[in-house]
């Protein structure tokens, strides 16, 4: 199996509360990512190199990232802010090239039909606050299925140029794409259950 | 008092905070968190809580004293003060919280206003409760001992 190699994976953690940012951020960071907070949508959507209108022709290949030299493996932001709520955000970005970004939402309140709506929109995953390490452990294999992703692509991006002779030897080392559950993941420190 | 004193007093202190409700298992899992890379973690979180607070009780004050209440502007406050004390784990002032939102759908401004008072009472409780879980933390370190989970 391909590992996505010893690179980091670099979180994106969107929330209006100073503190939610604190703790997030350290959570994060106990789990060996490398995270960038910011404190609203329209921050975000900077970050990312997208702009509020980008929404591309969803038939377009998509590139892995298309904005500055940072590379983001996954947003994760709360549902309710001011301005663009999470749910805006995740829209924008499933518009957006970036389509293939996993995104999860946070939010302290247990509405059923607000979860349905996230995760129908394309959300991976729906967090309750407090969020716990617990929760975020799932998040390594969304990224990882990600990056393979993106590898495969560029693997095949790069064989269409090539000769009919490579195309064969390259396609009998390609990774397979149905890793999921092997995705190692590393031992996380250990909570104490109550 | 000796350090062994200290360390006892420390751990009778935090736990009749958890048992008379002024934290929960949240507040537990934020000391989780703290470590040699992260030493003051704890207290930071806290410190940006009690600014935080601060700032929206002044608000949420403000708010209430107008001629004509906008209800959704005060509930907007008491959410994230909730959310805020949840994400500590001040159990109290998040319970309060609850209450008041109530208040604010149905428009109750006596409610509203008695929950203010609440939340102002509760939040000054756990202020100097946790001041003073810290000060004892800081002598115990002062004394040359660690802190006892």
């Amino acid at each position: 199996m391909v590992m996505a190699g010893e690179s980091q994976f670099h979180v994106l953690a969107v929330d209006d509360s100073i503190i939610d940012r604190k703790i997030i951020q350290t959570l994060l960071k106990t789990l060996s990512y490398q995270v960038t907070t910011v404190d609203s949508g329209a921050k975000a959507l900077e970050f990312l190199g997208l702009h509020q209108d980008d929404t591309t022709n969803p038939n377009t290949p998509s590139p892995p990232n298309n904005h500055q030299e940072v590379e983001v493996n996954l947003v994760i932001t709360d549902y309710c802010m001011p301005g663009m709520t999470g749910y805006d955000l995740l829209k924008k970005i499933k518009e957006s090239s970036l389509r293939n970004m996993p995104v999860v939402i946070m939010s302290s309140e247990n509405v059923p039909s607000r979860i349905t709506r996230c995760l129908e929109e394309g959300a991976e995953e729906f967090f309750l606050k407090p969020v716990r390490l617990s929760d975020l452990s799932k998040l390594r294999p969304l990224m990882l299925k990600t990056k393979l992703k993106d590898q495969n692509q560029k693997q095949e991006e790069k064989a269409a140029f090539q000769s009919p002779k490579l195309q064969q030897v390259e396609q009998k080392q390609q990774p397979s794409n149905d890793d999921k559950g092997k995705a190692i993941d590393e031992g996380l420190s250990p909570e104490k259950k109550n | 008092m000796d350090l062994v004193q200290l360390q006892r007093q420390l751990v009778e202190y935090r736990t009749s905070l958890y048992h008379e409700g002024f934290l929960d298992e949240q507040f537990t899992q934020l000391q989780e968190l703290q470590d040699e890379n992260n030493p003051d973690f704890v207290v930071e979180v806290v410190s940006l809580f009690f600014e935080d607070s601060e700032r929206l009780l002044n608000e949420l004050t403000k708010a209430l004293e107008q001629q004509s209440i906008d209800f959704k502007r005060v509930d907007a406050h008491v959410h994230q003060l909730k959310g805020s004390s949840s994400s500590i784990g001040a159990q109290r002032v998040q319970k309060v919280c609850i209450a008041f939102r109530n208040y604010c759908e149905e428009q109750n401004v006596e409610g509203c206003l008695k929950c203010l008072q609440q939340v102002r009472h509760e939040y000054s409780l756990v202020k100097t409760k946790l001041e003073s879980m810290f000060q004892l933390e800081q002598q115990i370190l002062s004394a040359g001992g660690s802190i006892p989970m």
